[in-house]
């Protein structure tokens, strides 16, 4: 079958099982668009910001481990996709970007759209190609859907100039049904001596931790990552990625780590004398103080990626490969083996770790007659019976999310953790509804956070995705506020807007309903409403308590046992903004 | 401590940049890089040298090999292993100074391939340290131009960095 570049293009999508693309026509990728105009096996979901295209897509990919795709014009496309590019590489999301380029004759004279797009997203991409023979199209697209989705994933960028999709162009179309490529070998199998050393040291632990992280969900290991835990009985905390890859109910779960991590988890880890980490890759705000971290603990380390290991924290055991065929071994040999973990020891540990639980560091003011954020986050979660995707935005919300709302199945929790983009939640939740019509779909976010890509409301309603947006209201940028409150003797510089919009009404001109809640009391009955009307997006903009603050926390540069703890409600501190 | 990485890479446009932008976007430093198609036309190999303590060469290596393009690497300060930079200098001379520079050239091992009436340049390989010293043997203002291609390196014995 012979066909023009565009049309091969579409067809490679087709091939590939592509079910949505997320884009925003432009000069260079008409040809492209017209090749789209003349099927309707991929969906294209038309955006109104290309940054918002990347975010959809990935979030499409984190809930359903399929590879997003993003289709974007060249020079301003491009350049405003590379932020959700960007987002989607630091926490390794399997995505494939098709970007427009001018055509190739004119490449490198400041042609009209033109930018070094390869050039410009070459440190946010797992791998990039520049497209330079319509004959290399169909492979390529191949290439770049195998490099996206093996190994540790990542989003992959085709560029492709004008003249490789010119219509009057055609050549015979056969998409590789393998590749394999000399440079690329995605598949390593973990040492089995690494295993069983690292089994050994763990039957054998008296006080281990078990640190998991995006890798298990990435890596579809949340089955055997809880079978493990299980039979060794042994505490286990999650990354703010790694949320939902072991229940968050369970309780062998001691809940997140790390700067916003509760004091069980960090004090937890700080006393172990061994860790697990599971797919984690030792963030600054998991380890806080790098000199402190873990100070008396064996480091075991299960990694697809070498580069992982050791980067910032030497580990003991370090086992490269997959998540998944690693535990199932460690699984076979804790069974065979003849080291039963320490009972008594195993007993004192968990004394411990209680009584660090009944710190109750998640506790807050219940009786305020202010909404609490972190009130509004468990009413959701009861609302929704634990059961909704929820995506958010960057800040405050992001953090009560991941402490209130309990994820016990993976793929559920949709956030931007590694590079932490404000605006990313609304996008996300547009791409999950996409993916997961029937589902209920919630984007927490902030009053700061939304606007940055606000303009996603007529894309929902355009397409149909009925998400319910949740705004923690408190008229500061909450996270920024905090920090300044803390850091900066409550100089709050630039973290306030006095001109915020009436969100009811833009939800009204968007063509979707606007609930405005400002009593503690209304809180529930607002979001059972909300819910309840399933045909539409609903923006419940909850006028939150402006001077709560995330508890506990690390502070920057500070060890996991130098924890800020909330201090006791309606002291003066927590209370001087009111 | 001083490493020599031989790189094998796909010669593809772009390879280069990669390799640099990685040592740029993480803080390493490059010290000299050389590189050149290899036999195979579709491959080329790079020799790069680097400093660091041994977390950030591990840091490196590991953070190359994970570039698509990257097909193999080696360190090869890691084993015996014979290095060689090329120079071409240009030296000033006087009628006075001409027989001294021919005979340091002599003493260094290397060749004068080009001759004017106040100048010579002179093609010399060696270790890096030979070719300083040799510099070093001028005194100041008698030296045009240095052109240096910083090192390149290969291991001894009977294996090679190959597919």
């Amino acid at each position: 079958m012979e066909l023009s570049g565009g049309h091969i293009l579409v067809q490679c999508l087709k091939d590939e099982g592509v079910e949505f693309v997320f884009g925003y026509p432009g000069g260079s990728v008409l040809h492209i668009y017209d090749a789209i105009f003349h099927q309707d096996d991929v969906k294209h979901i038309l955006v109104r910001h290309e940054q918002a295209a990347a975010h959809s897509a990935d979030a499409y990919a984190r809930a359903t481990g399929k590879p997003g795709v993003v289709l974007v014009t060249s020079g301003p496309g491009a350049t405003n996709a590379v932020t959700g590019i960007a987002t989607a590489y630091m926490d390794s999301i399997p995505m494939v970007i098709l970007s427009g380029q001018v055509p190739s004759p004119v490449i490198g004279s400041d042609a009209f759209q033109e930018v070094d797009t390869v050039g410009i997203t070459r440190p946010c991409v797992k791998h990039n190609f520049l497209v330079k023979d319509v004959r290399d199209l169909a492979e390529t697209i191949k290439k770049a859907f195998y490099v996206a989705t093996t190994g540790r994933p990542g989003p992959v960028l085709v560029d492709i100039p004008k003249d490789m999709t010119d219509p009057n162009i055609k050549i015979e179309y056969k998409y590789p049904k393998k590749i394999t490529m000399r440079s690329y070998n995605p598949v390593v199998v973990g040492h089995k001596g690494q295993i069983k050393k690292a089994v050994d040291i763990l039957l054998n632990a008296e006080r281990p931790m078990i640190y998991a992280g995006g890798g298990v969900i990435l890596g579809e290991a949340h089955k055997e990552l809880t079978k493990l835990v299980h039979l060794l009985g042994y505490p286990i905390t999650q990354t703010l990625m790694g949320l939902g890859g072991f229940p968050a109910t369970d309780k062998q779960s001691v809940g997140m780590l790390g700067m916003h991590g509760t004091y069980e988890a960090n004090m937890g880890m700080h006393d172990s004398d061994v860790i697990l980490a599971v797919g984690a890759r030792f963030d600054d705000r998991v380890t806080g103080k790098l000199a402190e971290f873990c100070p008396y603990a064996k480091i075991i380390h299960i990694d697809i990626d070498p580069s992982s290991i050791s980067k910032t924290v030497k580990v003991d055991v370090p086992i490269v490969g997959e998540v998944k065929p690693v535990l199932e071994q460690m699984i076979e040999l804790i069974k065979e083996s003849d080291i039963k973990p320490s009972k008594t020891a195993l007993a004192a540990w968990w004394e411990k770790i209680e009584s660090w639980r009944s710190v109750n560091c998640l506790d807050y003011d219940r009786s305020s007659t202010l909404i609490k954020p972190q009130y509004v986050v468990e009413q959701l979660y009861q609302v929704t019976k634990g059961d909704a995707y929820v995506t958010s935005d960057v800040g405050q919300h992001q953090m009560y999310a991941a402490q209130y709302y309990h994820f016990d199945k993976p793929r559920r929790w949709i956030n931007s953790g590694g590079l932490g983009t404000m605006g990313f939640g609304l996008p996300a939740a547009i791409g999950v509804k996409l993916a997961f019509p029937d589902s209920d779909v919630a984007c927490i976010t902030g009053e700061a956070s939304i606007q940055m890509c606000i303009q996603e409301l007529s894309t929902a309603l355009q397409y149909n995705a009925p998400v319910k947006i949740i705004n923690l209201n408190n008229r500061y940028m909450g996270m920024v506020r905090q920090w300044q409150e803390f850091s900066y003797k409550s100089r709050y510089s630039q973290s306030y807007m006095d001109t915020i919009p009436e969100f009811v009404k833009l939800a009204e001109a968007y063509g979707h309903i606007g609930m405005r809640i400002e009593r503690p009391e209304d809180v529930k009955g607002a979001l059972e409403e909300a819910f309840a009307i399933k045909d539409r997006t609903v923006f419940l903009d909850f006028m939150t308590d402006r001077t709560e603050n995330v508890y506990p926390m690390i502070e920057a540069g500070k060890a996991h046992n130098d924890m800020k703890l909330r201090v006791a409600p309606s002291t003066p501190m927590d209370r001087e903004l009111s | 401590m001083r490493h020599i990485i031989s790189i094998l890479i796909e010669n593809e446009s772009g390879a280069l940049s990669r390799v640099a932008g990685l040592f740029s976007a993480r803080g390493y430093n490059i010290e000299s890089l050389t590189v050149a198609p290899t036999e195979d036309p579709s491959l080329s190999r790079m020799t790069l040298v680097t400093r660091g303590n041994d977390e950030i060469i591990e840091q490196i290596t590991k953070q190359l090999n994970k570039l698509i393009d990257v097909v193999k690497l080696i360190d090869l300060a890691e084993s015996s292993h014979i290095e060689r930079e090329l120079m071409l200098v240009k030296i000033k001379t006087t009628h006075e100074t001409r027989e001294e520079v021919k005979s340091m050239v002599d003493i260094f091992r290397g060749k004068i391939i080009d001759v004017t009436a106040h100048s010579y340049v002179v093609e010399m390989t060696g270790q890096s340290n030979k070719l300083d010293a040799f510099i070093h043997g001028f005194a100041e203002g008698s030296i045009i131009e240095v052109v240096r291609s910083g090192p390149t390196g290969i291991s001894r014995g009977e294996k090679g960095l190959h597919l």
